[in-house]
C-alpha cells in the first residue's frame, strides 16, 4: 500500500508547524503497519488531546477522538467491547504521563491488547510551550522561565515497571529502528508502547536555542546512548540534560497474557 | 444469563442489574463507591465470559471513558457511581453529549458536598446532572422511587440513550438502591436498539427522522468514522473556529432531546384537579404520595423522569391548584423549574419543603407543611 494512502487527504492542510516531528512519526508508523500486514478497516486509532492525539484525524480508518489524558480508557472500553479490532493509540508526552498518568499505568499493568504510540516533544505543544513532565531540568518553557526546576518522568521506564509487554523508545532520528520497533509493537499481543522522542522547533526548540529542527535532530544525535535489551544495563535514565543522554532501544519484549485473555472474551468478539 | 420472568424480593441496586441485564448491557466499568456499589458487584457476578464484560477501573475518569469507548465497540455500557465519583465523570459526560454515544451513568445519590454522607440518601445532584459539564447540552434522567422503578426504568435509560444518542441518567438516591421490595419481571420487555448506520431497519427507533439523531457508525465496519469532541460537521470534520457548524451542532444536540420531551417523559398523577397539589419524585414523593393517597383534598405528580424537564405534566398540575407544594432532599433544585412552570400556568402559591441529612420527607412531615401552606 503506498504510503499515502493512509492519510485522510481531504483533511489537509494539516495543523502541525514546519519542523513538527509527527510526519516523521506517522511516516514511520505507516511503513511499519504496511509490514505487518495489518488492515485498516478492522483498526481503529484513538487519541487524547494535543498535537500528538490529532494524528488519528489524519489517518483514513475510524477514528476516536477522545478527551485530553483519557486515550488509553477509552481504548480499553473498544477494545474489550469489540475485540476484533486492532486498538492503535496516539497521545502526547502531556497526555500520557501528566493527566492521563493513571490510566497510563494501570493501561500497562491491566495489559490490554493495544499498540500505544507517544510522541514525547518534552512539552506542551498544542498550548503554546508550557513544561511537561518530560520537560529535561533547567530548561525553559513559557512556565518555566527561570529555568525548570522539577526533574523529568521516564515513561517507557514506568510502562516496563507497570508490566507493559512491550517498550521501546528512539527519536525522530533513529528512523529505521523506529519503524522496525512499531512493527514490533503492532505484532505483539498485550500492552506495547512505542516512546518517540521528537522535535518541537516552535514550542521547545525556539526557548532553547534549537529553533531549527535540524538542530533538534543533532541534539538527539549527539545525546543518544543505545541500550539493547538482551545486554543487562546499568542504571540508566532519560534525564535530558544537555549534559546527559537520551537511552533509546527497545527495554522490553515479553508474553504476559493479555487481559482479553484472561477473562475470555476474545473468543466471543 | 436474565432471570426469567416472575417475583422476586430484591434490593434496588440489584433491580437495576436485573434491568441493565434485561436491556442487553454487554460492558460495565466501575469503582467502588457507597451507596452504589452492589451494582457494580451484581453486574462482576454476571458480566463474564460471553454476557459482557465487567471492568473495575482506576478511577471514574476512566470509567466513564471506557464506558463511551465500548459503546463506540457496539456494545449497551454503564457504570454506576455516587457523588464524589459522579463530580469526576462530567468532563467525559460532556463528551458522550457531544459525540452522541449512547451511555447509562446510575447515581445512588448521598448527601454532599465533597464525601458528606455516603450512606444516606440525598437529591443534591439533580442540577449536576442536567449542567455538570460545561457547554449547553441536554441529557435525560429518570428517578425511581420504587424497587421496581429501579428496574423499569433502568430499562428506559438504555432506550432513550440508544434512540436518542445521549447520555442518559438513572438518578436514583440511597433510600431506593438499598430499599428492598418486590421486583415484577415481565415476560416482554420493549428495547430500543440504536440504529446502526448502513442497516435497514423498521422498527421505534426510526421514529426519530435521521436529520435529528443521525445513525450510529460502529467502527471497524468501513465506515472511516470520525468521533470527537471538538465542533465537527456531519462527517466529523473538525471545524472549531466556524460559527455555523458550532452553532448548529449545539442547536442540533439540544433539540433533539427537548423536541422530544414529551416522548422522553414519564409520570404519575393522582387526585388530578387538587385544589392542593405536590410535585415529587424518586424517594422523597414516599411520603407525599402517602398523604395525596389518603387525603382526597390532596393531588400528587410523582415525576418519573426529569430531565428534560416535563414542563406539560407539570403545568397540567398546576392549572387547577391554588397551591403546590414540592418535595426535595436538597436545598430546592428542581423547585424553581418547577415555580417556574406552575406559575406560568397560573398558580401563584408554589412552595418547597427541603428535606437534608440523609432521610425522605415523612407523611407527616408533608402534612405539618401543608397545614402551614393554608391546606388540610
Ligand atoms: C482537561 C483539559 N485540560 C487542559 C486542556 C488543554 N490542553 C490541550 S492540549 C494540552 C497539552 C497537550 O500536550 P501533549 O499531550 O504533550 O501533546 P502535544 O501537543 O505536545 O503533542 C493541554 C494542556 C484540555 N484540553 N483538557
Amino acid at each position: 500500500m503506498d504510503i499515502f494512502e493512509f492519510y485522510r487527504k481531504d483533511r489537509w492542510p494539516h495543523v502541525f508547524c514546519p519542523g513538527c516531528g509527527n510526519g516523521t512519526v506517522m511516516n514511520c508508523f505507516f511503513r511499519a503497519f504496511n509490514e505487518a500486514g495489518l488492515s485498516l478497516d478492522n483498526t481503529v486509532f484513538v487519541g487524547g488531546i494535543g498535537c500528538s492525539s490529532r494524528v488519528p484525524l489524519y489517518i483514513n480508518s475510524d477514528a476516536l477522538h477522545t478527551t485530553h489524558g483519557r486515550a488509553i480508557a477509552f481504548a480499553t472500553g473498544l477494545k474489550l467491547a469489540k475485540p476484533g479490532l486492532k486498538v492503535v493509540v496516539f497521545t502526547g508526552d502531556g497526555d500520557l504521563g501528566a493527566i492521563g498518568g493513571n490510566h497510563f499505568i494501570n493501561g500497562c499493568r491491566r495489559n490490554v491488547d493495544m499498540t500505544v504510540i507517544c510522541i514525547n516533544n518534552n512539552i506542551y505543544g498544542m498550548t503554546g510551550g508550557q513544561a511537561s513532565i518530560t520537560t529535561p531540568h533547567d530548561f525553559q518553557s513559557t512556565t518555566t522561565p527561570y529555568g525548570n526546576k522539577e526533574y523529568p518522568f521516564d515513561l517507557a521506564e514506568i510502562a516496563v515497571a507497570a508490566g507493559a509487554n512491550y517498550v521501546a523508545r528512539w527519536t525522530t532520528r533513529q528512523v529505521h529502528e523506529l519503524t522496525k520497533s512499531m512493527k514490533s509493537a503492532l505484532q505483539k499481543r498485550g500492552f506495547a508502547l512505542v516512546e518517540v522522542v521528537s522535535q518541537c522547533p516552535t514550542n521547545f526548540g525556539r526557548r532553547n536555542k534549537m529553533a531549527d529542527p535540524s538542530q533538534m535532530l543533532e541534539w538527539f544525535k549527539s545525546n543518544t546512548v543505545r541500550r539493547d535489551k538482551a545486554k543487562s544495563a546499568e542504571l540508566d535514565h532519560v534525564d535530558l540534560n544537555l549534559a546527559g543522554q537520551i537511552t533509546v532501544g527497545e527495554f522490553v519484549d515479553r508474553n504476559r497474557e493479555c487481559y482479553e485473555e484472561l477473562i475470555g472474551v476474545e473468543k466471543h468478539g | 444469563m436474565t432471570i426469567p420472568p416472575g417475583e422476586y424480593f430484591v434490593q434496588g441496586n440489584d433491580a437495576c442489574v436485573e434491568g441493565a441485564l434485561a436491556s442487553g448491557v454487554k460492558f460495565f466499568a466501575g469503582y467502588p463507591i457507597t451507596p452504589s456499589t452492589e451494582i457494580a458487584e451484581g453486574l462482576a457476578q454476571r458480566l463474564k465470559g460471553q454476557n459482557g464484560v465487567f471492568l473495575q477501573m482506576e478511577d471514574e475518569i476512566a470509567c466513564i471513558s471506557a464506558v463511551i469507548g465500548a459503546s463506540w465497540g457496539g456494545a449497551k455500557a454503564m457504570t454506576a457511581t455516587s457523588g464524589p465519583g459522579f463530580s469526576l465523570m462530567q468532563e467525559a459526560i460532556g463528551y458522550a453529549a457531544m459525540s452522541e454515544t449512547p451511555v447509562v451513568l446510575v447515581n445512588v445519590m448521598r448527601g454532599g458536598p465533597s464525601t458528606g454522607q455516603p450512606t444516606k440518601a440525598s437529591q443534591g445532584d439533580v442540577m449536576q446532572t442536567k449542567w455538570g459539564s460545561h457547554g449547553d447540552y441536554q441529557v435525560i434522567a429518570f428517578a425511581p422511587a420504587t424497587v421496581q422503578e429501579m428496574f423499569d426504568l433502568t430499562v428506559e435509560c438504555f432506550n432513550y440513550s440508544e434512540k436518542y444518542r445521549v447520555p442518559a441518567f438513572l438518578l436514583s438516591d440511597a433510600e431506593v438502591g438499598h430499599m428492598r421490595g418486590l421486583l415484577r419481571v415481565p415476560e416482554k420487555l420493549n428495547v430500543i436498539d440504536r440504529k446502526e448506520m448502513g442497516i435497514r431497519r423498521t422498527d421505534e427507533a426510526y421514529d426519530v427522522p435521521d436529520d435529528l439523531v443521525k445513525p450510529f457508525p460502529v467502527f471497524g465496519k468501513g465506515h472511516k468514522a470520525i468521533i470527537t469532541g471538538m465542533t465537527h460537521t456531519e462527517t466529523g470534520r473538525i471545524e472549531p473556529e466556524d460559527s455555523k457548524v458550532h452553532s448548529d451542532l449545539v442547536r442540533r444536540l439540544n433539540e433533539k432531546v427537548l423536541r422530544n420531551r414529551k416522548d422522553i417523559n414519564k409520570w404519575e398523577m393522582i387526585g388530578e384537579g387538587s385544589k392542593t397539589m405536590i410535585i415529587s419524585y424518586g424517594s422523597s414523593a414516599l411520603g407525599a404520595k402517602e398523604v395525596a393517597t389518603k387525603d382526597p383534598n390532596v393531588g400528587l405528580l410523582r415525576l418519573k423522569s426529569i430531565w428534560p424537564l416535563p414542563e406539560e405534566p407539570i403545568a397540567q398540575a398546576a392549572r387547577g391548584a391554588q397551591r403546590i407544594l414540592v418535595c426535595e432532599m436538597n436545598l430546592g433544585q428542581l423547585f424553581f423549574s418547577i415555580k417556574r412552570v406552575a406559575q406560568d400556568a397560573g398558580c401563584k402559591q408554589v412552595e418547597l419543603l427541603s428535606k437534608l441529612g440523609g432521610e425522605p420527607p415523612t407523611p407527616s412531615e408533608v402534612r405539618h407543611k401543608l397545614r402551614s401552606m393554608g391546606a388540610v
